[in-house]
């Protein structure tokens, strides 16, 4: 099975953007090795920033640069980029409308050994809730180097969440992402898994397991938290009456979160939301993390089975 | 090296003056705002739009243009004056300033009012704008245009703002011209006993900045100092003036009271007939 980092997938396809589009440029904040946009900064030096240690300095940068005609891609890990930087981001690119990409890798328990300081559970949850701003979890390098450049084309300031390891691709070149709208990847009326990142090809590995078991799920990737895809969850509520969604983030307030929102208004059915329990991380390496988080696929079958037998 | 001339000083000094009138006149209006900190930069502000920096009216978002950042982003009221007297929009919108509706927001937004280059308000995030224009000049290729920014002295408080000072130095934005508004005044009281950032001319200097040191209400210093920063190569250059907050308003005059309270009614009349407009035209 062939496995790809996100964030390897993001290093390169930013070199390939960078050829394409004369505007794009990039900033870090001294961990460009990490984030892989050391490799822009190869093929690119003059169009390249690093900020060092300074993640709000680095977003405000940002802003200067896309208020004079750039397109920034600003990138940290997940818990720095958002965290640190929040209130930059929030009134000098969301509040202000710029065209800054903010690409963070790292994001989740997955970051491993540095533990519980360095592994954002909340991201998303404090991203979605900020006007203006779009919000991407790609679940694969494939869908990773698409939005890329999907995102460069869609005005604005937009998050991009990537990860640290190596996980299974899915998709190939004739995917045709597009923000917004979510991918179903199996078609089936038990129930639907939901879940972005990681988690998605997790879901793929649950659903064979479950079609064994004589529970056939669908499986939605659904990459853009925000704009959520409102329409195919309605529409997954009403044909499969039961949902699970899944993500490497807080319970609270990510994709759970925001597909409760939508079911509940649109087409009530039964959510069970699989994530980190609102608890920090620690370190471990990633694969024992989720383990011992319960973010599995064995822990996604059973809780699919659960669900189904509430119906 | 331009010409200080004397019918120059004045002209600046003359916009100054109705700069300052079109302050007390907006705040008494809107009935909020931030009148101390408006009133201490306007003689900076009226040298910048009135003498020093190429912009255009009528092509707000042309390319080839020079940017002012008011970092302090509360003094809006001085921006929105200058903005207004060097024909962005009518001088008549200036009653707007903070209204349901207005394009005068109560912190300048660069999305609803033209000329306004950055959305400010949040303190210490301005001056990291301005750092990211000046390398996105730099980028652009030789030297054309030049990028301004105007801290105030409690925002400098703030770290973000030494994050971008270092920056600067770092990537020797010789481009870039920032104003220290030392008024010594924040909303707590001085500056001194509630946080003191002393002695800030020092502490530029040290993160490698080309720092002057002028009478921020004396009109040829200014010049004289805007001269100086742009002969300056390989290091930005900070201004340090010393200011008075409140400064024209002899009842405002360094009080940190007037830090963001507006004027009432007969506030109003009292300061325009001490800026030279009589009661019958207020």
């Amino acid at each position: 099975m062939e496995k790809q980092a996100t964030r390897d997938a993001y290093g390169k396809a930013l070199v390939e953007l960078g050829r394409k589009y004369s505007d794009v440029v990039v900033l870090d904040a001294d961990l460009s090795k990490s984030t892989k946009t050391a490799d822009f900064a190869k093929v690119f030096p003059d169009r390249f920033i690093n900020a060092g240690i300074a993640e709000q300095n680095m977003m405000g940068m940002a802003a200067g640069l896309a208020a004079s005609g750039k397109v920034p891609y600003a990138s940290s890990f997940a818990i720095f980029a958002t965290g640190r930087a929040f209130e930059i981001v929030r009134n000098s690119l969301a509040y202000a409308n710029l065209n800054v990409k903010i690409c963070a890798t790292h994001a989740g328990l997955t970051v491993g050994e540095d533990g519980g300081s360095h592994q954002s559970v909340e991201d998303l949850a404090i991203m979605r809730c900020i006007p203006n701003i779009t919000v991407v979890a790609p679940a694969d390098g494939a869908s990773t180097r698409q939005a890329v450049e999907a995102i460069y084309h869609h005005p604005g300031p937009v998050y991009l969440r990537l990860g640290r390891p190596a996980v299974p691709v899915i998709y190939d070149e004739s995917l045709n992402f597009r923000i917004g709208r979510g991918i179903v990847l199996r078609g089936g009326k038990d129930a639907t898994l939901i879940g972005c990142g990681i988690m998605v090809a997790k879901c793929l590995e649950a659903a064979d397991r479950l079609r064994a078991e004589g529970i056939d799920v669908s499986v939605v990737d659904m990459h853009t938290i925000k704009p959520i895809d409102r329409d195919l969850i309605a529409r997954k509520a009403h044909e499969t009456g039961a949902i699970l969604t899944v993500e490497e983030h807080s319970v609270l307030g990510g994709l759970g979160g925001a597909v409760c929102e939508v079911v509940c208004e649109q087409f009530p059915v039964p959510v069970m939301r699989m994530g980190i329990k609102d608890q920090f991380g620690q370190s471990g390496n990633p694969d024992e993390l989720l383990e011992y988080y319960g973010l599995t696929v064995d822990m996604i079958v059973a809780n699919t089975r659960i669900l189904v037998s509430k119906k | 090296m331009r010409e200080i001339t004397e019918s120059k000083i004045q002209a600046v000094e003359a916009r100054a003056a109705a700069l300052r009138r079109h302050i007390i006149s907006m705040l008494g209006e809107a009935g909020s705002g931030h009148t101390g900190g408006s009133l201490s930069s306007a003689d900076i502000v009226a040298c910048l739009y009135f003498w020093e920096m190429k912009v255009d009216p009528e092509q707000p978002r042309k390319p080839d243009r020079d940017r002012f950042v008011l970092s302090k982003g509360h003094a809006a009221p001085v921006l929105y004056a200058a903005l207004a007297e060097k024909g962005f929009f009518p001088v008549s919108e200036l009653n707007s300033l903070r209204k349901l509706g207005s394009r005068l927001q109560g912190h300048p937004d660069m999305n609803k009012l033209p000329g306004v280059e950055a959305s400010t308000g949040s303190l210490g995030q301005g001056i990291s704008w301005a750092v990211g224009m000046a390398l996105a000049e730099k980028m652009n290729g030789p030297d054309r245009n030049r990028i301004y920014a105007l801290l105030g002295d409690g925002e400098i408080e703030e770290g973000i703002v030494w994050e971008a000072l270092m920056a600067a130095a770092h990537y020797k934005l010789d481009n870039l011209t920032v104003f220290l508004d030392h008024n010594r005044l924040q909303i707590d009281g001085l500056i001194a006993e509630v946080m003191s950032p002393e002695p800030v001319a020092d502490k530029f200097r040290a993160f490698g900045w080309e720092t002057l040191a002028i009478d921020g209400h004396d009109v040829s210093q200014i010049m004289q100092a805007l001269e100086l920063a742009r002969s300056t190569t390989g290091r930005p250059t900070a201004i340090i003036a010393d200011t008075v907050k409140g400064k024209g308003c002899s009842f405002m005059e360094n009080k940190a009271e007037w830090h963001g309270t507006a004027p009432n009614r007969e506030q109003t009349i009292q300061a325009l007939e001490e800026l030279g407009v009589s009661s019958q035209r207020a």
